[in-house]
């Protein structure tokens, strides 16, 4: 039966994860930004949570039952809520370790899982993204050849999230170059060799307290067994619509915040004699603000049950995605005009989430759900 | 509880029924009925009223559940209606059945009055019920509505027009039935002195002056009301006389509440045309070999990739967001917010859906050889109707600034 009611676990979760989101990093989301450097801190704190040792069996070193895409939809919205980018550090891990608990063998579960189940953080992030203006995730250039007992990977990759702080990197390759989707596979490279070029820091125009690298792989070697899933590969839709709905869930978090610093400002902020909200120009700015956030939830939570119960949900991931990187944007476009010359100065939050928001459309593979 | 999208059993027993009674019985008529402006098909009509009896989207609203009470029943009848509206929006309109009026007698009457008047609605012709708040000088603004009723001995006196009752021809000239008309018994009291009526086919003093011609949804009848000393009985006022302090008055409060059952059920009647335009044009880009690629990255998708997979996202957007508003009617969570939010959001994407579709098919979408034109004028009227799009914003607004209408206009 139809019921848009969290379950009493996933409440919790929110309710949990919302307050360290609203009390810790809120507060230093600027700092963050200024400094391009999450806080360490936060990180620590972000890790207790358990976000991915609640999904891994217990056999692994976790204790839970793999990921459920809707809980971890209403976490990271949460997360998000916070700041996106300390957001995006902590659940970068979730690549590798979703990407081997979903699809890995058994030796490989037993031989990376329990490194994320730890107290302490482990850095981990997935290369997917090329730096190229034509990129297309059904399209890698990245390669991966069969040479006897080893892969040998090429190719240039991008925003890869804490690539220099890893020391394993997950790596999305085309090993049927043409097969689009049904081609790609997943490869972990163990930091270390020469062939294995990791940039200086990106700079971005958002998300800068993010650490993020140009990985080059130069006929990088990888044994065998680093490929996930052996000769089954990965289920790369899969795994990319899962990154999908993550990213989107994300949006949301970051986008119900600058709808409530617009309905908070505008409320206060008086022009003409008036609090500015009291004009249908900014009320039904801030009115559609909400509005999309609501829709763009639903979409993701749609999107994420269909995913838990085992049904096809690639084109719904896609589209939760698109929707919420083009209302990521409109929102945080609003946060700024509500605020007028105030929305452009980095003393408020505004300019800080419009420059993020924008990340959202380049995107992929930063997270899982 | 948990989240959870899959309709019940019976909710999806429903919805295939109606979508083969759609597909096999409204669209092959749907032209007919769309250049034949007034006529109705009577033999649909009345096979409809055999097997829903009152139902359908009469009983919009009609289910209001305690809190944590479990039921579907309001989200089966939008189901329904979206299937039924994907059929013809037109035609639906012209089913028999409570309506507005009925809406309007659940949400304001006695337990009395609504066994008085609602129980007509089950009998073996069909009937109508209409509601009349619109007036030529009000209309978004409901409550500066002029029509007067006065007390005269054991009778209520009622004057002035009323215009675009929907239904309001079936109602009083075509059935027994009946439209509830909205009033003011006292014109300084502002919306406290706003009470509905039920004026009964046949009444003294009212007659339907006009019927409109309209853009779409040409099956269902429009038409103006003239009430001139139109005299009605007493316990004909829905709810309470007293011009009451504002926390007991069921009277303007009555239309909001009917509108919070209402508002999701014509975005659901929005969603059911918006859908009908999209599939045809889905199936039309299939037909002629063009692959919409979903999973690809935005930034290498092609035009048209890009508008049907945001048309697409926005339909099911407004959906959910519906869905998400008449669960909370079901489950007795007051929905005034998230109601207006779906019908904003419904009535303005199938605007937009239905346009870009005619766009999109070029000459094919633009003939009256099929329908498509035709969903792209129908579309229209959902962001019209139940409160514009504008005022959906507005009620929006106001909610999430917690602003009065003093502070937001
Ligand atoms: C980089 C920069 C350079 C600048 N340079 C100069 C300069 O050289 N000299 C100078 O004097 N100023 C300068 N300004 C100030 C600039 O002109 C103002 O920021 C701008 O006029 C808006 O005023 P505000 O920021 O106070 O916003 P507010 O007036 O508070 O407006 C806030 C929001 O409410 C809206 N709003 C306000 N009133 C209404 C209304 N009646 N109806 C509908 N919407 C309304 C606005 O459009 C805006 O979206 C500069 C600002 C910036 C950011
Ligand atoms: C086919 C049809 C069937 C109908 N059926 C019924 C029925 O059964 N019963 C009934 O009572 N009525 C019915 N209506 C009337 C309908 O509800 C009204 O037409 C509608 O509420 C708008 O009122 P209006 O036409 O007077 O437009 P106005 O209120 O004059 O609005 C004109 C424009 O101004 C905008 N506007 C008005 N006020 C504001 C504001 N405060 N802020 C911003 N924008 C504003 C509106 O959104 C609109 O765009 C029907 C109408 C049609 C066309």
């Amino acid at each position: 039966m139809v019921s848009f009611e969290p379950s009493e676990e996933q409440a919790m979760v929110k309710e949990t994860i919302a307050g360290f989101a609203n009390a810790e990093m809120e507060p230093v989301m600027r700092d963050c930004d200024e400094a391009g450097e999450v806080s360490d801190d936060l990180v620590k704190t972000g890790w207790e949570l358990e976000i991915i040792s609640s999904s891994v069996p217990e056999k692994y070193g976790g204790f839970g039952e793999g990921p459920s895409a809707l809980t971890g939809a209403i976490a990271y919205e949460e997360l998000a809520y916070g700041d996106l980018s300390t957001a995006m550090h902590i659940v970068s891990p979730t690549m590798m370790a979703y990407t081997v608990l979903l699809a890995g063998t058994d030796e490989q579960k037993e031989r990376l899982l329990p490194a994320f189940c730890g107290e302490e953080f482990k850095a981990a992030g997935a290369a997917l993204v090329e730096p190229r203006y034509s990129f297309c995730a059904s399209q890698l250039f990245a390669s991966a050849k069969r040479e006897g007992e080893e892969f040998v990977l090429s190719g240039e990759k991008c925003l890869v999230p804490l690539a220099a702080d890893s020391d394993e990197i997950l790596v999305f390759a085309s090993g049927e170059p043409g097969a689009g989707f049904a081609g790609v596979d997943a490869f972990v490279v163990p930091k270390g060799s020469l062939d294995l070029i990791i940039s200086e820091r990106e700079k971005n125009m958002g998300l800068k307290a993010l650490a993020t690298y140009e990985v080059t792989l130069k006929g990088v070697k990888v044994p065998l067994a680093n490929k996930i899933g052996a000769d089954e590969g990965v289920d790369y839709l899969n795994l990319l619509s899962r990154s999908r709905l993550a990213l989107a869930a994300l949006a949301v978090g970051m986008m119900k915040r600058a709808a409530e610093h617009s309905r908070d400002y505008a409320k206060e902020r008086v022009a003409f004699g008036e609090p500015i909200g009291s004009r249908q120009a900014i009320a039904f700015m801030v009115a559609k603000m909400f509005l999309e956030v609501d829709a763009t939830r639903m979409l993701v939570w749609e999107a994420a049950w269909k995913c838990d119960r085992g049904e096809e949900f690639a084109n719904d991931a896609a589209m939760a995605k698109n929707y919420a990187a083009c209302q990521a944007m409109e929102v945080c476009d609003g946060a700024v005009q509500v605020m007028g010359g105030h929305g452009y100065v980095r003393d408020n939050p505004p300019e800080l989430w419009f420059r993020n928001a924008r990340a959202f459309s380049t995107l992929e593979g930063i997270a899982m759900v | 509880m948990m989240i959870d999208f899959e309709l019940s059993k019976k909710t999806k027993g429903a919805q295939t029924m109606i979508r083969a009674f759609s597909e096999q019985a409204l669209r092959p008529i749907a032209r007919e009925y769309d250049e034949n402006e007034h006529e109705r098909p009577m033999d649909i009509i009345n096979m409809v009223h055999g097997f829903m009896k009152g139902g359908m989207g009469g009983g919009a609203g009609g289910e209001r559940k305690k809190k944590g009470e479990k039921s579907e029943a309001n989200l089966r009848t939008a189901v329904t209606i979206e299937e039924i509206f994907w059929g013809d929006a037109g035609i639906a309109l012209a089913f028999g059945g409570e309506g507005l009026g009925g809406a309007a007698v659940r949400a304001t009457g006695t337990p009395e009055q609504k066994e008085q008047f609602l129980t007509r609605f089950t009998g073996d012709t069909p009937v109508w019920g209409a509601m009349a708040i619109t007036e030529p000088e009000a209309g978004s603004d409901t409550a500066s509505l002029r029509t007067t009723a006065v007390k005269d001995g054991n009778e209520w006196v009622l004057n002035g027009e009323k215009i675009f009752v929907t239904s309001g021809k079936s109602a009083l000239e075509d059935s027994d039935g009946f439209v509830v008309v909205w009033a003011t018994i006292d014109p300084k009291a502002g919306r406290a002195g706003i009470k509905p009526f039920i004026v009964e086919h046949g009444a003294p003093g009212m007659e339907i002056t006009k019927i409109e011609d309209k853009m779409g949804i040409r099956c269902s009848d429009t038409v103006s009301l003239s009430f001139m000393d139109c005299r009605i009985p007493e316990e004909n006022i829905l709810g309470s006389a007293e011009v009451a302090d504002k926390g007991k008055s069921k009277g303007f409060k009555g239309v909001m509440a009917t509108f919070d059952a209402t508002r999701p059920m014509v975005a659901a009647m929005a969603i059911g045309v918006g859908r009908a335009a999209l599939e045809y044009l889905k199936k039309t880009l299939a037909d002629e070999g063009v692959v919409i690629r979903y999973g690809i990255s935005p930034n290498r998708m092609t035009a048209i990739e890009r508008d049907v997979t945001e048309m697409e996202a926005n339909l099911k957007a407004a959906r959910l967001l519906n869905w998400r508003a008449v669960w909370m009617l079901d489950t007795g969570q007051k929905n005034s917010l998230e109601a207006s939010m779906a019908k904003a959001k419904a009535g303005l994407v199938v605007t937009q859906i239905t346009q870009k579709c005619v766009e999109l098919l070029g000459p094919i979408g633009y003939s009256r050889e099929i329908l498509l034109e035709k969903w792209m004028r129908d579309a229209k009227i959902n962001d019209i109707f139940e409160g514009t799009g504008q005022i959906q914003m507005l009620i929006t607004a106001r909610n999430v600034l917690s602003f009065g209408r003093d502070k937001l206009k």
